[in-house]
């Protein structure tokens, strides 16, 4: 009882707390420009929604702190059907976007050395080495992540996330459920979903049981539109890029993505991006950028570079190039479409088994084609991503028929998400800039 | 004729300086083992090409390669581009840019006006570069100016790997205690380069185009033959082709040169 009512004033306090925080420290000195150097800095002004979303991913890491033993905790996959979850109560926790996290912060050279002290090769997923040393070593940026009583794992975003989760499972001795969802060629057929579906039932059941509730099928229904209705409102954000100069950059849409990853289902999520949304719709009013001059329009396929985001989009930047689209953020504003409130098990199951990463890659051509024509851009970047295959495969095609159908400019850019050892700050810049030169 | 323009080229194992008329055409050129002190090195190159060639302080310098940041010039353009323009001014004609130097590979698409439709270069890995010969080379102690005359004769090429430069290094050394012969060893080298750069050519390449090839080690006959082999079409080798970066940089600063 007392570690609930904990629970729940930590998630209702430290928001009112930091927004006071935050108004003292800017009346106590001015707000230095985006880089720091007032009128050097390529880059328009900064979002107002950016200290909003600090808040809310600041408050949802500390309510975490006092999560265990008051509420059931589930660490989840950032592509399982989460809307399950939410109802029975569970505090979830991410650990792909904590890593992405400890990615920004640099600590993930540390966090894999202490996994691959552990006998995990390297050639794993920077996202899972840096779950494993952080579980392994305690180390983490959040001060302490909740122990889960459950774990949530599906497939769709690649195979590496089961012997991830099995091996989560096997050190903390806690139920995994599991959901499976076969790789889509063009459409689902019934009897996939079908498959799926099942799979859902069953991992309601578990998760029913670790939460020692029933699954309350009206909080089931208002939960999946809450997800469908967030998903829709994070679309909106983006598609503000369509308009020239496009209001932000698609590198502050990785970082505007959390709430739709580890919030999804929430009204807070929805409150946040509709403030987000309100916000870059009067920028498009008033013709303020994300640059102060944007003079060429990309588009960024994959994953970010978490512990180079800033590196790449000032060197970008300097010069008038902006990532006006990413394929990344888009993923999480195409989720709601199949999403219908009152088939909730059936349309989950549909929504998770379509995810662009378990569909093959004409699907992927299509959405990098529709993209490129909807947000105009002239150019693309293709991450090719050493710790994200599922993600990489089929880039050179990609890159060929883009280039010959649509007549950009592409250029594969190979990195890791997560893990520094793998980048070389010399080789990219050379390579981004003769990119850029060609643009001339 | 006097400069029009001066071009450097601070590459990862050889600097390179030319001095170029309003024409393009290289008057006077300047090739070292790049020092690590970058600045004192190009300085010194250039003063001496001024000299040579009549070019006041007036006469444009432009930089490219690997030290090209801490170069005071006019102009910083990527090895990329330069190559292109270098290649370009020299065959006049659009193609496929296979460029060999120190450290890096590059594969450029070049269009028909000079500019870089695509390129691709190694990634992390120098085994398919200049570097994976002189290693090993160097290891079977033969000069470079040797060794064509060395993979000349009959002997059948020996297998090597050419998946790690360290690897292969050790890889010859136990060949050369099991009695192999030394021609088929370089022939076998030369073969494993140029399995690595036609791999990465293929990224690149469009098919159908000319394969023109330039930097440090179109210099090595062999390796243009092996690279002939790979890829089954005819390679040409752009003149002086150890200074096309130098001459595209030089280019840039030209007047009437492309913005970029």
């Amino acid at each position: 009882m007392l570690r609930r009512a904990r629970y729940e004033l930590a998630g209702r306090a430290v928001s009112p707390f930091l927004s006071r925080l935050e108004g003292w420290r800017r009346r106590l000195r001015p707000r230095p420009g985006r880089s720091g150097r007032g009128g050097a800095s390529p880059f328009g002004p900064p979002l107002e929604a950016a200290r909003k979303l600090k808040e809310l991913m600041t408050a949802h890491y500390f309510q975490g702190r006092f999560a265990e033993g008051a509420v059931p905790v589930a660490w989840v996959t950032s592509g399982f059907p989460v809307e399950l979850l939410r109802p029975l109560g569970y505090h979830t926790l991410y650990p792909e976007n904590h890593a992405a996290l400890c990615g920004v912060r640099r600590l993930v050279p540390a966090l894999s050395d202490a996994a691959e002290h552990e006998g995990y090769a390297r050639d794993l997923c920077s996202y899972a080495r840096t779950d494993l040393g952080s579980l392994l070593t305690g180390e983490t940026p959040a001060g302490r992540l909740p122990r889960p009583d459950l774990l949530a794992c599906c497939t769709n975003i690649c195979q590496t996330v089961l012997y991830w989760y099995r091996a989560l499972a096997a050190r903390l001795g806690v139920p995994l459920v599991l959901v499976d969802t076969p790789y889509v060629y063009g459409e689902a057929p019934p009897h996939h979903a079908a498959y799926v579906r099942a799979q859902l039932e069953e991992a309601v059941a578990v998760a029913e049981r670790v939460a020692r509730r029933r699954l309350d099928p009206a909080a089931l229904r208002e939960t999946v539109r809450l997800a469908r209705d967030g998903s829709r409102l994070w679309g909106e954000c983006l598609e503000t890029a369509t308009a020239r100069p496009a209001p932000w950059t698609g590198f502050d849409g990785f970082f505007h993505i959390a709430p739709i990853v580890t919030l999804r289902g929430t009204e807070a999520c929805n409150a946040y991006y509709r403030l987000l949304r309100d916000e870059l719709r009067e920028r498009v009013r008033r013709g303020v950028g994300g640059l102060r001059e944007e003079r060429h329009r990309l588009l960024w396929d994959n994953l970010p570079i978490w512990f180079a985001v800033r590196e790449v989009s000032s060197l970008l930047a300097a010069r008038g190039f902006n990532f006006v689209c990413t394929s990344y953020t888009n993923a999480w504003a195409e989720a709601g479409s199949r999403v219908d409130p009152d088939d909730p098990l059936g349309s989950v199951g549909l929504a998770y088994t379509h995810v662009i990463l378990n569909q093959d890659l004409p699907h992927r051509l299509d959405t990098l084609r529709r993209l490129a024509r909807s947000y105009g851009v002239d150019g693309a970047v293709l991450h090719s991503d050493r710790s994200c295959k599922p993600y990489s495969i089929g880039q050179v095609d990609l890159k060929e028929r883009l280039a010959r159908e649509l007549g950009l400019r592409v250029l594969l850019l190979e990195a890791d998400h997560d893990d520094p050892r793998a980048w070389s700050s010399e080789q990219a810049d050379t390579r981004l800039t003769a990119f850029m030169e060609a643009f001339a | 004729m006097s400069a029009a323009a001066l071009g450097v080229d601070a590459g990862s194992t050889t600097c390179k300086a030319v001095a170029v008329d309003g024409a393009g055409r290289v008057l006077a050129r300047r090739v070292e083992p790049a020092s690590p002190r970058v600045e004192e090195q190009v300085e010194r190159l250039v003063a001496a090409l001024r000299a040579e060639a009549g070019a006041g302080p007036e006469v444009p310098l432009g930089a490219t390669g690997y030290g090209r940041k801490r170069i005071r010039a006019g102009r910083t353009l990527t090895e990329i581009t330069c190559h292109a323009r270098g290649a370009f001014s020299l065959a006049r004609r659009p193609g496929l840019l296979v460029d060999v130097g120190g450290q890096d590979t590059k594969i450029i698409r070049v269009g028909p006006s000079g500019e870089v439709l695509d390129f691709a270069m190694n990634d992390k890995c120098a085994a398919g570069t200049g570097r994976f010969l002189e290693v090993i080379l160097g290891r079977l102690q033969i000069p470079m100016g040797e060794v064509a005359a060395h993979a000349a004769g009959p002997a059948a090429p020996v297998p090597v790997s050419s998946t790690c430069t360290v690897f292969a290094e050790s890889e010859v050394i136990s060949l050369v205690a099991n009695g192999a012969p030394l021609e088929g060893i370089v022939k076998g080298l030369h073969r494993a380069l140029a399995s690595r750069v036609a791999a990465l050519a293929r990224g690149a390449s469009a098919g159908g185009l000319d394969v023109l090839m330039s930097g440090g080690v179109a210099l090595n006959g062999a390796m243009v033959e092996a690279l002939r082999e790979a890829l089954g079409r005819p390679v040409a080798v752009v003149p002086e082709p150890q200074l096309v970066g130098a001459l595209g940089a030089a280019l840039s600063v030209l007047p009437g040169a492309p913005a970029a």
